[in-house]
């Protein structure tokens, strides 16, 4: 496996949020973490950032121990992270969000800004414009693009889809499809269990902070008892 | 020839002079709006920092006046502004590394950067009073006027004469080229914007690896260069007394909020609408409307809405107006 984490314990002061969660994924492998509300997924994605405090467990990044190292450095090696909400510079134009993505690397980053692009044409013709002018579905495709400005290997991403409409949904989903084919690993949590799965290789069920199931899209949601409890029959 | 004359007047004693002293609070201002969008408190030692900077630009001049060297026609405080801007900027990060780190490390509350930066305020204000005095001091020199009202009354046969003073000139160019410089910086170059990055999104600057340290030294460089220069142009143009520099906190803080705190051009801006607003509200109008107006009045009356006494209540009132009625300011600051 290209990035492990394992038996994550940790939380917020004597509160705890998780506990012995295990998620790995490959290179080009889409993996959902899934849950009900409060079930501790956004807070795994941060123990795995290093933005949460862990008690026990070991991340792992492509057979290096990155466990101890600060979100910083994690972010240095390669990982990136596509907050929930607050996922843009809404006062930097859209060109600019993009070159503060690649702030870390020195290489020339046009070609990796027109690469961008092409991935997303809708905020092409936006690039002089700010940021925080753009609708939803825009400045979510103008946060994906800044992540994945520094070449990372694996891309996470918190509830890619909170609060845009159901045809805006499926085309950031398309466009997830379309990263995972750069053979970039992706790991996102997703409060649309039913389309989330659709279009991911494995999925993690996440109840009370702790893995209930895991398996691959079709298998999660092909168990009737999942469908029932998680994915509203 | 009597509208010729009311123009004159009123570009003497309010359009040029508002111009300059407006150039002067837009520097200080967007000063005070870095300081804000970057480390998040509003700096009441901006004043007295303008005041640190000025005085070492006077030390500064003073020696090199005693060593025989000056600028001829302009003033030799210009020659002495690097080093004044270089002992400023070594002030700002000798503060910044033993009172400020230690609380941005405790993620103390803005209201307690307040509270501390009130603290440095009184050091400095103490400081430049122990080392310059207190009192008036006068380090304009080189020449004074770049057109002279006797002149210009003589080649025109005008009434009114023209006059334009050289540090008025100084002033505004000096003005325009930092603005100008500044602005490149912050929207042309990396740093630069990611300064601005960092000021608009601070979780996502660090998760872009951005680093915060660099960031916060750069703004504290820029802040003591825009206080130096703008202390120093004030000075110039009027005199340097310490006291009427911590007053001008008062106008600087006015024009940063009308302009929307943490937006720096909005605080340029905001320098102006200040500047305007008082000066063109306490002068006195007797004179102009006596020029314009076809019959002649022997009234008493001054025709001037506000004592110059009061020009800070103009301030404090933009101030209050502007936090009631459109807190985030005229250009879209952030709410306080």
């Amino acid at each position: 496996m290209f990035f492990k984490a394992h038996n994550l314990s940790g939380g917020y002061g004597e509160v705890k949020v998780i506990e012995n969660c295990n998620f790995n994924v490959n290179r080009g492998e889409i993996v959902s973490i899934l849950g009900p509300n409060g079930a501790g997924k956004s807070s795994a994605m941060k123990a795995m950032l290093g933005m949460l405090k862990l008690e026990s467990g070991t991340v792992v990044l492509d057979e290096k121990d990155i466990s101890k190292l600060n979100t910083q450095d994690r972010i240095k090696l390669g990982i990136s992270f596509v907050p929930q909400v607050n996922n843009i510079f809404t006062e930097l134009t859209v060109n600019e969000n993009l070159e503060m993505g690649a702030f870390t690397s020195s290489d020339a980053i046009k070609d990796k800004i027109e690469e961008m692009y092409d991935l997303f044409p809708a905020i092409k013709e936006k690039k002089y414009q700010f940021a925080g002018e753009l609708s939803g579905g825009q400045r979510q495709q103008v946060a994906i693009a800044r992540a994945l400005m520094n070449n990372p290997s694996i891309l996470m991403l918190d509830e890619p889809t909170a609060g845009v409409s159901p045809v805006v949904m499926q085309e950031i989903f398309e466009h997830i499809i379309r990263i995972k084919e750069k053979n970039i690993a992706i790991l996102m949590v997703e409060q649309n269990a039913n389309q989330a799965l659709k279009i991911s290789d494995r999925g993690y069920i996440l109840v009370t902070g702790q893995n209930v199931y895991q398996g691959t899209g079709q298998e999660l949601l092909n168990d009737p008892e999942i469908r029932k409890t998680f994915l509203g029959g | 020839m009597d509208f010729l004359n009311a123009l004159i007047l009123l570009s003497n004693f309010v359009i040029v002079p508002s111009i300059t002293y407006g150039s002067q609070l837009a520097l200080g201002a967007i000063g005070v709006t870095l300081i804000y969008g970057v480390l998040r408190f509003a700096n009441f030692a901006y004043g007295d920092l303008m005041a640190f900077g000025t005085m070492c630009v006077i030390l500064f001049t003073w020696l090199l006046k005693s060593w025989g060297v000056n600028l001829g026609i302009f003033p030799t405080a210009l020659l002495a502004l690097p080093f004044g801007i270089a002992l400023t900027i070594i002030l700002s990060l000798f503060f910044d590394k033993t009172v400020f780190e230690y609380y941005r490390n405790k993620k103390s509350s803005p209201v307690t950067f307040i509270v501390v930066s009130l603290g440095i305020m009184f050091v400095l204000n103490a400081v430049v009073r122990i080392v310059i005095g207190p009192n008036d001091i006068v380090f304009m020199d080189g020449s004074r006027f770049i057109i002279s009202a006797v002149d210009f009354k003589e080649a025109t046969g005008l009434l009114e004469g023209l006059t334009i003073k050289s540090t008025q000139v100084i002033t505004i160019i000096t003005t325009s080229l930092t603005c100008f410089l500044l602005f490149n910086f912050l929207n042309k170059t990396k740093t630069g914007k990611s300064m601005r990055a960092y000021s608009n999104n601070e979780d996502l600057a660090l998760l872009s690896g951005i680093d915060p340290n660099k960031i916060i030294l750069i703004t504290w460089i820029i802040v003591s260069i825009l206080a130096t220069i703008a202390g120093t142009l004030y000075g110039l143009d009027k005199s340097f007394k310490p006291f009427t520099y911590f007053n001008n906190l008062l106008p600087i803080f006015a024009a940063t909020i009308v302009g929307g705190i943490g937006n720096p051009l909005g605080a340029f801006y905001g320098g102006f609408v200040i500047a305007f607003s008082e000066i063109a509200l306490t002068y006195a109008y007797k004179k102009f409307i006596f020029y314009l107006l076809p019959f002649s009045s022997d009234s008493t009356n001054l025709i001037q809405y506000i004592s110059t006494d009061y020009k800070f209540a103009i301030s404090f009132a933009i101030l209050v107006v502007v936090l009631i009625f459109k807190p985030q300011g005229i250009f879209k600051g952030k709410v306080i």
